[in-house]
């Protein structure tokens, strides 16, 4: 029987106990399933189960979504994780404005779900669909609109905060504002965020009008970038595994939604699971040089014009379930980037070359380039440049030291990395990247910690 | 979204709409935009489930707070929903506790509360709603049994023997009605994520919550008399139903 995993994607959420009755410690992981950490899992169904379930919990807690961050910024070793997808209920929706109120456990697919038959997309929307609303606003997700729509933070009008002390707090950009910036790309840690409302924006189609054209070097990608100014979503696909001659080439993808009217079914359910764990051998450097050069042909051609869907568009790899099984036991880190422009042409190319140079296997990079729409979230990860994001299987005693280097790299070019994907970077690059970190320190709720956090400012949870 | 009834939109009413499967079901109807009548325990949890299915497109949501084990009180009720509702095609019946098997091995009123709100409440509920609908020639009740009540294990027997009762009850209800025109279908869930069930041992291992949902609705939708969900459970009690008890009595299901 073909799994279906519409709502709790990840089996792993759902070894929580009944409201207020804490499982067992379990293990649990992230997307990379790198690192793996036990914790106390308590499910939230409903609204008043924050803070109710967290009063004389001990070690901290963190309210944590599908799971779709890669490192640790959704673990707490040793403590309680409060996994939210059980609270998906919509409140309210208007149709003349767009605005959606939901519960922050609800997922991107379900909105989709619910808003494309009326007409209504997400206004923001990361590479998968299978994230929560909650988890979207805490790492102030981007998408490939971030050059017109800036990030997903911008777009939510308003959410209720509720602190582990029982002050509950109604944010907007007018109410309660420094709340506000700081739980946008907040990291979860400065409270529950209970319910959000978001701004969709009408369609008239599921199509996507798109258009891959293929580029050999940075300055094709660059100056493509510059032609495609007025078009909503452009993501570039870029083979970081070649050198010489075929160094930097990749795909420039590029879309609008069509506006050609057209049926607005829901989309189908998903049901490619990846069964096992990919065994070692499939993951050598030929292997993933091979599937990058297929990838990379079946853009025959220098255009191609379709009309598409817009699940393939924007979430090719959901359709194959746990895809993240592809790389092994022993897990997947990523590793994102943004370079400001003026270093960002000369970051991207001296990056590129370590990596190839490393030869660690990646069988997918994804470059592009961030617009200059201020974010509302002080923490927030874009900033107008280039930002390149790449998969790593996890190679024993050989990705951390180049993980290390890379960082250190994007530290020079005055760049920074994406929590959201990060399991490596130390303390010190933390606090160089993301100098606003003091002031989410006193933001932070008292009770609520992670290990990225614990990680990288070296706190320990206040109990 | 198809469905062969004579009335449009459908009048369902939801005993115990703030549990996780009944809730599952109740959005898939609401996108349907059936007309629905709720009736829970918990004032907040049920306006939260009404707005959700509003919000979702329901036609209609009324709905009313009620504790399903006051069995007095259940012809009002049921004759208000019939009201607000202005008909009924479909009475779901979704209320139920695990309770504690440990405790009620020790203690009757422990058993006695499992056994009256999960088989007295629902043969109160349908005593009602069967003479209601044979009155019409025309309904379906569904109710939430359990694959538990297929034979009773150490594990669980308590909550099990309440199950074996109501499927009992609704066989032998399906086999007076089903000339009158009126539909009992039983459900045998096999182990659901719910927040009923979570964080019981392999809760990881257990179904999807909305695939079952969505099973319930295509069998009511067919007018089948009994649904194992996931369709494996079928075969599998199939099998534990027909394990001679000398063997059986020694096994640690």
């Amino acid at each position: 029987m073909p799994e279906t995993e519409t709502q709790q994607q990840r089996l792993s959420y759902e070894q929580g106990s009944a409201t207020g009755q804490p499982s067992a410690k379990v293990p649990f992981e992230s997307w990379g399933r790198y690192p793996t950490y036990d914790a106390t899992l308590i499910p939230l169904h409903w609204q008043s189960d924050f803070p109710a379930v967290v009063r004389g919990t001990h070690n901290g807690v963190l309210p944590v979504g599908l799971g779709r961050s890669y490192g640790d910024v959704c673990l707490l070793k040793g403590g309680n994780l409060l996994p939210t997808p059980g609270m998906s209920r919509l409140i309210s929706f208007d149709p003349e404005t767009g605005l959606l109120t939901a519960e922050t456990g609800i997922s991107l697919a379900q909105i989709l779900d619910f808003a494309v038959p009326r007409g209504f997309f997400l206004p923001v929307t990361p590479g998968t669909k299978y994230v929560t609303l909650g988890g979207a606003i805490a790492n102030d997700i981007h998408g490939k609109n971030h050059h017109v729509a800036g990030t997903f933070g911008r777009h939510v009008t308003q959410f209720e905060l509720v602190r582990s002390d029982g002050t509950v707090l109604r944010c907007s950009p007018t109410e309660n504002a420094e709340f506000y910036a700081m739980t946008i790309g907040g990291l979860g840690l400065t409270g529950f965020i209970r319910w959000a409302t978001l701004r969709l924006k009408p369609i008239v189609s599921r199509k996507i009008d798109y258009e891959g054209i293929q580029f050999h070097g940075i300055d094709e990608f660059l100056s493509l970038t510059e032609a495609s100014k007025e078009i909503e979503y452009t993501v570039s696909w870029v083979d970081c595994t070649s050198t010489g001659r075929n160094f930097c080439r990749g795909v420039f993808m590029q879309g609008d939604h069509s506006t050609k009217r057209d049926e607005l079914k829901p989309s189908p359910e998903p049901k490619l699971v990846f069964p096992f764990d990919a065994p070692g051998f499939l993951l050598n450097h030929l292997s993933v040089a091979a599937f990058n050069t297929v990838f990379f042909h079946k853009q025959m051609g220098k255009r191609q014009v379709a009309l598409q869907d817009y699940e393939p568009f924007f979430y090719p790899l959901d359709k194959v379930l746990h895809w993240n099984r592809m790389y092994g036991k022993s897990g997947l880190l990523q590793f994102q980037y943004v370079i400001p422009w003026n270093n960002a042409r000369e970051g991207t190319v001296a990056i590129l070359k370590e990596v190839a140079k490393s030869g660690l296997a990646s069988f997918l990079a994804v470059l592009k380039a961030f617009g200059d729409v201020p974010s509302p979230g002080v923490m927030s990860f874009p900033r107008p440049g280039i930002t390149l994001a790449l998969d790593f299987p996890i190679k024993p005693g050989r990705s951390f030291p180049l993980f290390e280097r890379l960082a250190d790299m994007t530290l020079e070019f005055g760049g920074r990395l994406y929590p959201a994907k990060d399991a490596a970077m130390t303390a010190a690059q933390f606090q160089a990247f993301y100098p606003e970190w003091q002031q989410l320190a006193r933001f932070r709720d008292p009770l609520i910690t992670s290990s990225f956090w614990e990680r990288v400012t070296g706190e320990q949870p206040s109990l | 979204m198809s469905h062969n009834n004579s009335t449009f939109p459908r009048k369902i009413l939801v005993l115990g709409a703030t549990s996780g499967i009944a809730e599952a079901t109740c959005r898939i109807w609401a996108a349907q935009g059936a007309s629905l009548f709720l009736v829970a325990r918990n004032t907040d949890k049920l306006a939260a489930v009404a707005a959700d299915l509003r919000t979702r497109g329901a036609n209609f949501v009324d709905t009313a707070v009620a504790d399903l084990d006051d069995t007095d009180r259940h012809p009002a009720l049921l004759a208000h929903a019939v009201n607000s509702l202005q008909g009924l095609d479909i009475a779901y019946l979704a209320h139920g506790v695990l309770g504690d098997q440990a405790q009620a091995e020790q203690d009757f009123n422990t058993a006695a509360h499992i056994l009256h709100t999960n088989l007295m409440a629902p043969v109160s509920l349908v005593t009602w709603l069967a003479n209601f609908f044979v009155q019409r020639h025309a309904g379906t009740i569904a109710v939430l049994s359990s694959v538990a009540g297929d034979r009773g294990r150490k594990s669980n027997y308590v909550y099990g023997s309440s199950k074996a009762g109501l499927s009992a009850f609704l066989a032998g209800l399906r086999n007076r009605i089903d000339r009158e025109g009126v539909t009992v279908l039983t459900v045998k869930p096999g182990p659901t994520k719910t927040a009923m069930t979570a964080g019981m041992k392999g809760s990881e291992k257990f179904a999807d919550v909305n695939a079952v949902a969505k099973s319930i609705v295509a069998a009511i939708d067919k007018r089948v008399d009994n649904l194992y969900v996931p369709f494996q459970w079928q075969p599998i009690m199939f099998v534990i139903r027909h394990i001679p008890e000398r063997v059986f009595k020694k096994l640690n299901l």
